[in-house]
């Protein structure tokens, strides 16, 4: 007697649905929309994401949205620039020399956890309540990351290509920017997603603690104000800003890394 | 040409407390292929990293005998077994890689990295990246690079290990043509017994660890002569030499 084979197989795989994405963001923002029309919440507790979008657009208009996203911008460039470039340094010479790794690990080690936003204070103290302090604070939130990133990055590159690089005489500056760094290109770039969203928690923590001009500065100051309009369109703000660095290094990622 | 003699001086290795390599002497002469086999674990490897100098002996030496051939850029050149291609370049830039520190005009470069990717049949391929070949690609790939630096001693580890059956057939017809026509010395680290007898001169076999030369076996048939039939009695004879020692260092811890 003979009978169908029973199928077992199938499931454990997801496949994108973009309609289901479309539907759930419109449904929160629908019945947020509706809880704020229906009256049911204060709108100083819980504005209604219309009120947010005025409130970006007034900022948008009056200009006020430049300014503060300008000067964050600008300290997170400048200390995401110094903190990665001196990362990237520091993690090569972790990964490439056996007295830089002995010295230098523990240290890493040690200092990695310390919450950077800990150490404004003191720089305030060393650098004064200005742009140094807070650009040092990113650039050391960003220093330890991109340091570890780079080090396992470098180690990860397969040994045997060094060796191959060896054998054809490959001189050893070359074997560092041929084979170590693009080798350690991947680890680096997610070092690069870490530290960049370090960063932008750090510019905000640092521009609530002292500041006239920033995103942080601005969401501290409507909230005192009790603007949770103004305050909710600034934590709009920080949502784009997150992921439009995310977007960018995304894309890096494609472009550099095609070849995997 | 001038091919070159390899000689191996009582070399012994070791890993800390581990023993690798137990006084090995032995020549490979010009232009021949010398077969190294022996059980996983025997060193072999690790030999063949001493005889291209990217490993220092603890005891022992190996001298070079005899001058390169011209035009040679890196006397003594590896095939590896895992291809070693960097993935971020093309097929070209691959070879390319072998020849950019040496002094060679651009165009001179050029012409020989398309010399070598039109003898080995890959020029169509010369833009592609590693990841979008099959394994005989990327060790075709492998060869280019070596026979664009022209050597005079090639060193072949386990180069054929990482490919399926029918390739690795392929791959040992064309590597023999190649090699019929360059003559180049050759030291050829395999645990196939078959790709020993069928490329050879004469196959050394190495005991488990510490590898030490358990014999010497000259492959008395001619190149064009070496069907199944006629190794049979050779492959049997190598079989019964490394058949006990293979069993045991199966069951070894590693």
């Amino acid at each position: 007697m003979s009978e169908p084979l029973r199928f077992r197989g199938g499931g454990f795989v997801t496949r994108p649905k973009p309609i289901s994405s479309c539907l759930a963001g419109l449904a929160v923002v629908a019945i947020w929309q509706a809880v704020a029309s229906a009256g049911w919440v204060s709108p100083v507790f819980l504005p209604s994401p219309a009120g947010i979008a005025r409130a970006l657009a007034e900022m948008a208009l009056s200009g006020q949205l430049w300014r503060h996203l300008a000067a964050s911008l600008q300290r997170i460039l400048l200390g995401f620039a110094l903190g990665s470039a001196a990362g990237l340094a520091f993690g090569l010479a972790l990964g490439l020399l056996s007295h830089a790794r002995a010295a230098g690990l523990p240290i890493v080690s040690a200092l990695f956890p310390i919450p950077k936003i800990a150490l404004l204070p003191l720089f305030i103290l060393w650098f004064g309540i200005g742009e140094p302090s807070k650009v040092a604070t990113i650039a050391l939130g960003v220093f330890f990351p991109m340091a570890i990133a780079t080090y396992s990055g470098v180690d990860q590159v397969p040994r045997t290509l060094i060796r191959m690089a060896q054998s054809f005489d490959v001189p050893t500056h070359a074997v560092v920017a041929k084979v170590i760094l693009p080798g350690a290109l991947p680890g680096i770039l997610s070092g690069v997603r870490i530290s960049a969203s370090i960063a932008l928690i750090l510019v905000v923590a640092a521009e609530m603690i002292g500041a006239e001009f920033g995103v942080g500065a601005f969401i501290l100051t409507a909230g005192n104000l009790m603007r949770t309009e103004d305050l909710l369109a600034g934590v709009c703000l920080l949502s784009i800003l997150g992921l439009a660095v995310g977007f960018l290094v995304s894309l890096a990622e494609r472009r550099l890394l095609a070849w995997r | 040409m001038a091919p070159v003699r390899l000689i191996v001086e009582r070399v012994s290795h070791g890993y800390g407390a581990l023993e690798v390599l137990d006084d090995i002497s032995l020549t490979v002469e010009e232009g021949e292929i010398l077969a190294i086999i022996g059980p996983s674990g025997c060193g072999k490897s690790t030999l063949l990293g001493i005889l291209g100098g990217l490993l220092k002996p603890s005891k022992g030496r190996v001298l070079t005998d005899g001058s390169a051939p011209e035009g040679s850029l890196n006397p003594i050149t590896y095939i590896f077994q895992d291809f070693a291609l960097l993935p971020w370049r093309s097929v070209a830039g691959n070879v390319a890689f072998a020849l950019e520190h040496r002094r060679l005009g651009a165009r001179e470069r050029e012409a020989r990295i398309d010399e070598v990717l039109a003898k080995i049949g890959l020029r169509d391929f010369a833009s592609a990246l590693p990841r979008q070949l099959s394994g005989g690609m990327r060790q075709r790939v492998g060869i280019a690079r070596a026979l664009a630096v022209r050597p005079a001693i090639l060193l072949l580890d386990e180069p054929l290990s990482a490919l399926d059956a029918q390739t690795r057939e392929i791959l040992i017809e064309e590597f023999l043509a190649l090699w019929l026509a360059h003559r180049t010395t050759a030291v050829y680290v395999t645990h196939n017994l078959d790709e020993a007898l069928r490329l050879a001169d004469r196959v050394c076999v190495l005991s488990r660890r510490p590898g030490r030369i358990r014999e010497m076996v000259a492959v008395d048939v001619g190149r064009q002569d070496r069907t199944p039939a006629r190794l049979a009695p050779l492959r049997e004879r190598l079989w019964r030499s490394i058949q006990d020692e293979a069993r045991a260092a199966d069951r070894e811890y590693v």
